[in-house]
């Protein structure tokens, strides 16, 4: 069963960078959102420059992480304050859980996050 | 570069807890190699007395678990004594030959228990208590054997007693002196100590001096004689006499020892390359025999190691415990009193309750509580902060739980409560919880707890509860943290007041400039230490250092609150409560044009618009135009008023008018935390300025001033600041307050908790009795509120746009 599940959705998994803007829209230890019907995404700047995506829900409650302050390479979810981590996208121990984390490189100036849909 | 040596000699727990700061700060810089002389990994020994008394097992109390060493690459010897340590060559050799070449050595060697120097004592059967090995010693012979004496009624001794009776023995413990615990108990309630474990069927002898310990043709123990001439059958001795730091083999390596290996602040022997921590320490003349200092050493100790250089170990405050179930005892500090101070005393000898606080110049230097210890966390915090208590002593003796509580049922006595019973009402963490996460995860400290369960980590009510909980899980290693030497947060050693005085004193104008010259620990900071540090900048210098947006919560980077759902509520300023017709349309219209599903009227006589987006505030503001009311921020939120005697039969003096007056001079306030007002026009009160940061209460012949109110978590009365004739007094002193308040408190202080920590007493002088100091303050703050833009006009005006805008959408 599980793996039929898996096999029907490969296909369907096309991974795509798209275009998101150039580094510099986003503030430096902060973020912007790409609103999407499937999910808000989150686009983060770190101080030294590297950018992280994460689906914009604290795997808490669903806060938007975009909203949190921003420190290291983390964020601190707005709602009830969950370091997440912007790598991988997963709580700080001893939190537990992970929100989808993107993909992201900057190219000729411009920020692109790889989705699949 | 090849990593240094690091080599500990003893594998307690003041050791381990070094290793552990060592490795959350610094991992990696070291080969670290382990030498314990027992054959066990790092255990809790507070814990062996409920391991004795069977109510946990060895299992329960490990701490770190060979597996730890292993994953963190530390090379652990067990069961491996250090026989000599040579300096010159820079190695230690255990006594099986193996050896370890070290660039820093750390000796945590604790101590040994005290062996009375009387015949008999080496016979079989004859037992000190300090170790596993001992333990299991103790639980096997009481298996076997039915009489014990234990020589010893201090705390160690009557633990060991009881866990023998627990385990069915006939036990009598044989003290010198004429009370039991006399280190930490007066002679009542050491007397209604005895009685309680006389009940559990205990037997003492007090004033007896233990003479010859006589043994049998087996060589075993047999009876024990006393200096009296009296005698007692035992099969089982128990000598609990006192521990004395092991100091053996640091001596025997010319490491300067006097009743304890002598170290300074930095935990640092007198060879700079070699640390102690632990019992084993003399620190500035005192060799600590209790688990927290320990710690605190640990922690200094590691940083020192970690090259970090900024920690220093000044010494602890401390206090005991007894872990013998149903007993529940306290004591801290001088208990005993002496020329210039004065005893509170309770005394329910019924009951079963006895507290005794020993005060010094309206300061808690001491206390003995027997019977009911709720309060112990609360009495040594202030003990330990030095607290000015003047205007708590007629609460004082019935404790912090008195001063009223919400969100957990006002339950006030952790232990009585059941294991699905809540504690933290704001998270729903039942006591069970809590317990267990402190027992499976190791945990000493109220952080730990916060972190790990979430208890006590958000409105803080509960905070009581959770050290109880602490205190009677961990018994004494729980001593609650000084406030006065806390960190700002987890990046720094240095205190909110010594962060505060570096900005103050060094003009630092930014966020990175304070970090890099406090030497941060963390590149760019935490969530935490930001939002201090930029207030702190703005409040010191206002006008010229500059704001980081990104280092605001949302909330204050918005200017809006942030909803459960990512939505945003907008709360408009109406200055003294009172609006117009007018406002009130725009208001409706506003609502309908950007379908704003809620619209309530708040507690502080304003009107909030809930469910905004984000994307449509510039615009909501714009068609709003009206200013921001800062219900979102740490700041002037409102200054609630009653109609007073423009309108009301009673009123007598015109509070709407003052209220608006007030709030016209004092909105854009930033502040270390929300600042509310109140402004009645009479004693009825109807603004209920008593529960306020700023109450005002209008008299037939002026207005009184009361400060330091809430009606939040815990209400908390508003106390009288002073009485004036005039509306610019009301204003000056109102302000002076709150400037006193902003440039003084700890960022998230509210005034209530900033007041009770300086003291009344301490306001009055600088804002009643000197008054080129209060028109300084109220000069000061007019000159940072001058210019002050309106937040909402300006973003409406199109100011942070991109804040407010999402990314296009991909295509």
């Amino acid at each position: 069963m599980a793996e039929a599940l898996t096999k029907s959705r490969e296909p369907a998994r096309v991974a795509r960078w798209i275009k998101v803007c150039r580094p510099e829209d986003i503030p430096e230890l902060g973020a912007r959102v790409i609103r999407r019907p499937g999910g808000d995404i989150a686009v983060f700047r770190s101080a030294e420059g590297e950018c992280f995506a994460l689906l914009d829900r604290c795997p808490h409650k669903g806060g938007p992480l975009s909203q949190g302050i921003v420190f290291g390479r983390s964020v601190a979810c707005p709602l009830h304050g969950w370091i997440v981590h912007l790598e991988d996208g997963c709580a700080e121990a001893p939190d537990t859980g992970c929100t989808r984390s993107f993909p992201v490189k900057v190219q000729n100036g411009e920020v692109l996050v790889q989705l699949s849909d | 570069m090849k990593k240094m040596k690091l080599v500990m000699v003893g594998n307690g727990m003041a050791g381990a807890r070094t290793l552990e700061e060592l490795l959350k700060i610094a991992p990696g810089i070291y080969d670290i190699t382990v030498f314990g002389a027992e054959p066990h990994a790092n255990y809790n020994r507070i814990l062996l007395s409920p391991v004795l008394a069977g109510e946990m097992t060895i299992r329960d109390i490990m701490l770190n678990d060979v597996d730890w060493y292993e994953k963190n690459g530390v090379s652990l010897h067990l069961g491996r004594k250090v026989a000599k340590i040579d300096r010159r060559a820079r190695k230690v050799v255990a006594f099986d030959g193996a050896e370890a070449a070290y660039d820093r050595l750390l000796l945590a060697t604790g101590s040994n228990p005290f062996i009375l120097p009387i015949p008999g004592a080496k016979l079989e059967g004859v037992l000190t208590y300090r170790d596993i090995s001992d333990t299991n010693a103790m639980i096997a012979a009481a298996a076997k054997y039915k009489d014990a004496v234990v020589v010893g009624g201090g705390l160690l001794g009557l633990e060991a007693a009881n866990g023998l009776r627990t385990r069915g023995m006939n036990v009598t413990v044989v003290h010198l002196m004429e009370w039991l615990m006399e280190r930490q108990l007066d002679r009542t309630a050491a007397g209604m100590l005895q009685k309680s474990l006389e009940a559990k069927g205990l037997r003492f002898l007090l004033k007896t001096q233990t003479g010859e310990i006589v043994g049998g043709d087996d060589g075993r123990v047999k009876r024990v004689k006393f200096k009296d001439g009296r005698e007692l059958v035992a099969d089982l001795v128990v000598m609990a006499v006192g521990i004395r730091p092991n100091t053996e083999l640091a001596e025997s390596a010319g490491l300067y020892c006097n009743r304890g290996i002598v170290v300074n602040d930095t935990m640092q022997t007198y060879d700079p390359r070699i640390y102690a921590v632990g019992e084993c320490v003399a620190h500035r003349g005192v060799a600590y025999g209790l688990v927290a200092p320990l710690f605190e050493m640990g922690k200094v100790c590691a940083n020192h190691l970690a090259h970090f250089g900024i920690g220093r170990y000044s010494g602890s405050v401390t206090s005991t415990k007894l872990k013998v179930t149903g007993i529940d005892l306290f004591s801290a500090g001088d208990f005993t009193g002496a020329d210039g101070t004065e005893e509170i005393v309770l005394h329910d000898p019924e009951g079963g309750v006895y507290k005794k606080l020993v005060l010094k110049d309206d300061r808690l230097v001491g206390g003995v509580l027997y019977g009911d210890t709720v309060d112990s966390s609360w009495y040594l915090q202030l003990l330990r902060d030095k607290q000015n208590i003047r205007e708590l002593r007629d609460q004082l003796m019935f404790g912090q739980s008195h001063l009223g509580n919400s969100g957990h049922q006002g339950q006030s006595r952790a232990v009585a409560m059941a294991d699905a019973m809540e504690v933290c009402g704001c998270n729903g963490v039942p006591k069970g919880v809590i317990v267990r996460a402190i027992k499976e995860k190791g945990l000493f400290t109220l952080e730990d707890v916060r972190k790990h369960t979430k208890a006590s980590s958000s409105c803080g009510s509960c905070t009581g509860l959770v050290e109880q909980l602490l205190a009677s899980t961990v018994g004494g290693a729980y001593q609650p943290q000084a406030a006065k030497s806390k960190p700002l947060c987890a990046c720094t050693d240095h205190t909110h007041e010594e962060v505060r005085k570096a900005i103050r004193e060094h003009k630092l104008l930014s966020i990175s400039a304070a970090m890099r010259f406090l030497e941060w620990g963390t590149p760019n900071g935490c969530a935490s230490c930001r939002p201090a540090i930029n207030y702190y900048l703005l409040c010191a210098w206002p006008h010229e250092a500059k704001d980081d947006p990104q280092s605001r919560f949302i909330n204050e980077r918005a200017h809006a609150n942030i909803q459960k759902d990512g939505t945003f509520s907008v709360v408009p300023r109406m200055f003294g409560g009172v609006t117009s017709s007018d406002q009130l349309r725009r208001i409706a219209d506003v609502a309908d044009k950007y379908k704003i599903p809620t619209v309530k009227v708040t507690g502080g006589q304003r009107i909030d618009l809930l469910g905004v987006k984000k994307e449509d505030l510039p615009g909501v503001w714009r068609d709003l135009d009206m200013p921001s009311g800062h219900a979102y921020a740490k700041a002037l939120r409102t200054v609630k008023t009653c109609v007073g005697s423009e309108w009301c039969r009673f009123g007598v003096q015109d509070s709407t008018n003052m209220g608006i007056e007030l709030e016209k001079s004092l909105w854009r306030m930033y502040a270390p935390h929300k600042v509310k007002l109140a402004v009645s026009g009479c004693p009825r009160n109807c603004a209920e300025s008593g529960i306020k940061d700023v109450g005002v209460i209008g008299v037939d012949s002026g207005w009184e001033i009361y400060v330091a109110g809430n009606g939040g978590i815990k209400t908390e009365v508003a106390q009288f600041l002073v009485k004036v004739k005039t509306r610019e007094e009301v204003l000056e002193y109102a302000g002076a307050f709150l400037q006193l308040y902003r440039e003084e408190a700890r960022y998230l202080e509210r005034t209530v908790h900033y007041v009770r920590r300086v003291g009344l007493d301490t306001i009055k002088k600088s804002i009643v009795e000197d008054a080129d100091n209060r028109e300084a303050l109220w000069a000061r703050l007019k000159d940072a509120l001058e210019g002050e833009p309106d937040p909402w006009k300006e973003r409406a005006a199109g100011k942070d746009r991109e804040e407010y805008q999402a990314l296009a959408e991909p295509a």
